[in-house]
């Protein structure tokens, strides 16, 4: 991916992205350094466990931090502009238009007092001038395209008469109802279950080709991203630990991170001995980021190194083939064998 | 509803009756002997059982009532009698429309500031999170909050009235008689009242406000481009609105069955003087009467208040 | 664990037999009248032996959290039989429930809910021992050190409180708190469902553990079927409120009978990019239908592909075609339809690519069908509807 940089910018290129929040008892690291860029029509996931970063990350990108409360430093380059940079006044007019976002909730999410309706068009109506008619005629046929039943009827239903998929559904259509060029989609289907998640995981693909988006994809499911990703980010303690293609990260995977929660997974079909291999201890406090490697001390193969540096110096993202990037000390003869035996147990082969 | 109201006075007869106090023996004054003693309880109906009493009391309220019809002077008092109080000689039906007027001028002229005070500083407060500005209003609202009323009453009269003399000394007077008499009479006591509301309100407020902003929704108002004046007016007021809405009713229903402490600073002729000079004197049809007001006030309030609630959240709203 | 137990061996741990638990629906106003019943489970009977973990799986709204508390009647099931080592437990008072409860334990969902913030680690662990009166050898101080030990707690932490630990660590606690009797049975209501990837697999191995330590019957109530492989020996899928189909572990994922549960495993994504793209994908159309009001005969004909018209008329009985395979279907699917199997795409939406909209369509509600070639089923071919025993 830093290849591209020579030549031109990419769609969204984000570098060295980093949140602060100061708090009473320390500064929370929430973002630390991330780098990532994603092209029109590609989906990028962000994959992590709770407090790794990467919903502080998404917004970030969104401008939702506020901040009075947080230092955001690095850049954001969408389209030409950067939006770390940007004024308040100026992401708003991004937000929702170019760019836009869904979150996990759906029950959540929508206000509860007012008309689905009135919150689809009150979406048009802050980015651009149009008759009352016109925002209601695009909201239906929105509602229509994202499989809502007898949309012009449910138009002036209330967010309480939809079930979760339904609410899902009407915040994709609220998301995309300017045609942004960038959807960030924070957990989207966590809440829904599983036949619902299918649904709206293959609406979020459909809506994609049609508008040539650009998604992000933050989650924590492995399976999804297996399904419908590009690219992968890991994130562990606040950083980017590993970035590849979809190829890299589940046949050819560096990074121990990554291959524990790989090894971690319950899966439908017997891949290994009966047994999770579960990654030993519990993810870091955002308040007590460990030195050094964030993952050392959960790391099985810090020994391997030699002298402390897991400990003590904070590896670079290495780059490990063509857009496969990897933040680990492991000599890559040892990262390899590493990779062999954890792929072994998944009954899967590196080539 | 009809049947609250019913068990209200009933709990309220029973109670007097327990009084060591005589409401006859008030009545007849110094030169008493135990004929007129008698007399007097048996003109007042005091010489029933008590749930006789209240019988007779609930058969006047709907058809009428006359008391000591077998004595040569009785009295009539027409439905809907809340009683007679011998005491001031006169029905308690009217004494109270008397009274009631001030009571209702002095709870909504206070009642309209505390709200437009107390909701703007709370939603002022709740963005200033953390931060000087909502320190200082929080501090502001704890010191209306300590305040006494008599001592913010006593205080403002005696600065601003008499040593200032900024202010004619308070005499109510109807606003359709004198309205600038009646500016005058009401301003401190207005201010008076709705500083002590207004604190509670600012902290209702900003605590609302507060929760709110950290919902789901916000974000997604948030995540669709409006304007953050739209995203505070439209998606969180209306939404932290509605634990406001009950105390404002709450409150103002209270409020109409007299302020106690801001009517005897002021000498205002509201029902909340009306209401410690009876207890004073012992004199149950008033307090009975008064009672019964209050109460009806706050069970429509409260009424009212479900309405609202079915106007500010549609899932509220009954499903036909 | 591996090991796959005789149903037929020895006494059950529990056996439940035509459990219902309605709940009255009550109108809104000033006199509220009972107006309906939501049928949460709707005649449920299963057994689970000693040391055997029974997965129950299901949306949610299936049902099977409230049958896990209705079995330890924490909701007091409206009819049924539950019984705990041959012991009818229906009938008992909360009283004499007492010593049942030492015998069986339940893990919660949520680990920062169901731990009291004001007590101490220790006296969340040893309440069990204080409530049932037991005094364990050597105190109950060094009793629940030991618990904490085994379950991965620093024994040394026992005067902290819930809020010092992390997510994880109080499941253990709470596992710790449910294991301290040395239960024969425990209820686990999605012990796993709010944790983190990597902390759910330390908890799934230590419920293994403990089981195979203790002899624990389990009745795993989850929602991810993954999760639920790795811990069952035997499955069963619920949907509003009935059992659709049950069976062993290796029965239930590698053959399954019923229409919904291909559907259910079809819509999990693996965490395997070539081995997603070329599953089979089943898509249902529509949401669950409410369970106060659910359809006619078969409950789940409104989103099945299989659906015929005796479906809507008819509610099938749960038969077991095979030992130890129950499922509750007119049209069992007896033989897998090929790699790409049904292709159903949303309402309102237009088919995906490789979907085809043919004739047959009309007859399977709203969905496509496309059959693999390969076992020789056209899409215009009706699907075998197996045995007579289905009929």
């Amino acid at each position: 991916m830093t290849e591209h940089s020579n030549l031109r910018r990419a769609f969204l290129e984000v570098s060295d992205l980093s949140v602060q929040f100061p708090t009473e008892d320390g500064i929370v690291r929430a973002v630390d350094g991330v780098s990532f860029s994603i092209e029109r029509g590609q989906t990028l996931a962000i994959v992590g466990e709770s407090g790794s970063g990467k919903s502080v990350t998404a917004q970030a990108v969104m401008g939702l931090i506020n901040k009075r409360n947080a230092d955001v430093s690095g850049q954001a380059n969408f389209d030409g502009e950067d939006l770390v940079a940007m004024s308040d006044e100026d992401l708003r007019k991004l937000r929702g238009n170019k760019m836009s976002m869904i979150f996990q909730d759906p029950m959540s999410s929508l206000h509860p007092f007012y008309r689905i309706g009135d919150q689809l068009t009150e979406a048009i109506n802050a980015h651009q001038k149009v008759s009352k008619t016109e925002a209601r005629d695009r909201a239906i046929e929105m509602l229509h395209k994202v499989g809502i039943p007898l949309p012009a009827k449910r138009f002036d239903d209330y967010p309480h008469q939809f079930s979760g998929g339904m609410r899902q559904r009407v915040m994709i259509a609220m998301a995309l109802i300017n045609s942004p060029s960038l959807l960030i989609a924070d957990e989207p289907t966590t809440a829904l279950d599983v036949t619902v998640q299918a649904q709206i995981i293959e609406l979020i693909s459909q809506l994609q080709r049609e508008f040539d988006t650009a998604v992000i994809l933050i989650t924590h499911d492995l399976g999804i991203v297996a399904d419908v990703a590009d690219e992968v980010a890991v994130m562990y303690g606040a950083r980017v630990v590993e970035h590849g293609s979809v190829d890299d990260i589940f046949y050819h995977p560096q990074m121990p991170y990554t291959l524990g929660l790989l090894a971690s997974v319950p899966r439908l079909t017997q891949v290994r001995n009966d047994r999770l291999d579960p990654i030993p201890g519990n993810p870091p406090s955002p308040l007590r980021l460990p030195t050094g490697c964030v993952f050392h001390p959960r790391c099985v193969y810090q020994d391997e190194v030699v002298g402390d540096l897991c400990r003590t110096q904070r590896p670079d993202l290495e780059s490990v083939g063509p857009g496969h990037e990897v933040r680990c000390h492991l000599p890559a003869a040892k990262r390899q064998a590493a990779a062999e035996v954890a792929l072994a147990a998944l009954g899967r082969s590196s080539t | 509803m009809v049947i609250l109201l019913l068990l209200l006075t009933l709990v309220v007869f029973i109670l007097f009756s327990l009084l060591p106090a005589d409401p006859a023996r008030l009545t007849c004054g110094k030169g008493c002997t135990p004929a007129v003693l008698e007399a007097n309880r048996h003109k007042l109906g005091l010489d029933l059982p008590v749930i006789q009493q209240y019988w007779e009391f609930m058969k006047g309220l709907f058809v009428g009532r006359i008391y000591a019809a077998d004595s040569p002077d009785p009295v009539v008092c027409n439905a809907p009698c809340l009683g007679y109080s011998f005491k001031r000689g006169e029905e308690v039906l009217v004494l109270i429309k008397d009274r009631l007027p001030a009571t209702i001028w002095l709870a909504l002229g206070a009642f309209i500031l505390w709200l437009a005070a107390g909701i703007s500083v709370g939603v002022y407060a709740a963005l200033r999170r953390g931060r000087w500005q909502d320190k200082t209003v929080m501090g502001i609202s704890l010191a209306g909050y300590s305040l006494p009323s008599f001592f913010l009453g006593l205080m403002a009269i005696f600065f601003i009235v008499i040593r200032l003399q900024l202010l004619p000394y308070p005499s109510y007077v109807s606003p359709f008689e004198n309205p600038i008499q009646f500016f005058q009479t009401m301003l401190l006591p207005w201010i008076v009242l709705a500083i002590l509301y207004a604190a509670f309100y600012m902290r209702l407020t900003r605590n609302q406000m507060l929760e709110v902003l950290g919902e789901d929704y916000i974000r997604t108002a948030r995540a669709k481009g409006l304007p953050e004046r739209i995203v505070i007016r439209k998606h969180a007021l209306r939404a932290g609105l509605t634990p406001i809405v009950t105390a404002a009713g709450l409150d103002l229903a209270g409020l109409l069955g007299g302020a106690i402490i801001t009517e005897s600073i002021f000498s205002l002729p509201g029902l909340g003087s009306l209401a410690v000079n009876s207890v004073n004197d012992a004199d149950l049809p008033v307090i009975v009467g008064i009672t019964l007001v209050t109460a009806t006030f706050i069970i429509v309030a409260n009424l009212i208040v479900d309405l609202l609630y079915a106007v500010i959240d549609p899932r509220v709203r009954l499903v036909s | 664990m591996s090991q796959s137990v005789e149903p037929a061996a020895g006494e059950p741990a529990l056996r439940v037999s035509d459990l219902r638990t309605y709940f009255p629906v009550r109108s809104k106003g000033l006199f509220p009248k009972t107006i309906g019943q939501v049928k949460a489970v709707d005649g449920l009977s299963f057994e689970v032996f000693p040391g055997e973990t029974l997965g129950l799986v299901g949306e949610s709204g299936c049902g099977k959290s409230t049958t896990g508390r209705s079995v330890l009647r924490l909701i007091e099931p409206t009819s049924g039989r539950i019984e705990f080592e041959g012991v009818d437990v229906t009938g008992l008072s909360s009283k004499e429930m007492v010593p049942v409860r030492r015998k069986a334990a339940m893990i919660f969902q949520d680990p920062y809910n169901a731990l009291n913030p004001r007590h101490t680690v220790g006296a969340i662990i040893s309440a069990p021992f204080a409530v049932q009166g037991v005094k364990p050898p050597g105190g109950v101080k060094a009793a629940v050190q030991e618990l904490m030990e085994r379950v991965g707690l620093n024994p040394e932490h026992y005067n902290r409180y819930p809020a010092e630990f992390s997510g994880g660590q109080r499941q253990r606690i709470g596992i710790a708190r449910a294991v301290a009797l040395r239960p024969k049975f425990i209820v686990c209501d999605e012990p796993v469902s709010a944790l983190d990837v990597s902390i759910q697999a330390q908890v799934i191995n230590l419920l293994r553990d403990l089981q195979d330590e203790f002899g624990i019957a389990y009745l795993f109530v989850a929602h991810d079927l993954a999760v639920v492989r790795q811990i069952s020996n035997r499955v069963a899928v619920m949907y509003l409120g009935q059992v659709m189909e049950l069976a062993t572990r290796e029965d239930l994922y590698a053959r399954p009978l019923h229409p919904y549960t291909h559907a259910l495993l079809s819509a999990i994504p693996v965490p395997d990019p070539r081995a997603q793209k070329q599953r089979e994908h089943i898509m249902l159309s529509g949401d669950l239908p409410s369970p106060a009001a659910p359809p006619t005969g078969c409950v789940f004909h409104t989103r099945c592909f299989q659906a015929q018209d005796i479906c809507a008329v008819e509610k099938p009985a749960l038969v077991e075609p095979t030992t130890g395979h129950q499922v509750a279907c007119h049209f069992p699917i007896l033989e897998f339809l090929g790699t790409k199997g049904i292709l159903g795409p949303d309402p309102g939406l237009t088919p995906q690519a490789g979907g085809s909209l043919t004739g047959a369509a009309a007859g399977s509600n709203d969905l496509i069908r496309e059959i693999g070639t390969d076992y020789g089923v056209g899409p215009d071919t009706p699907i075998d509807p197996g045995p007579s025993i289905w009929r």
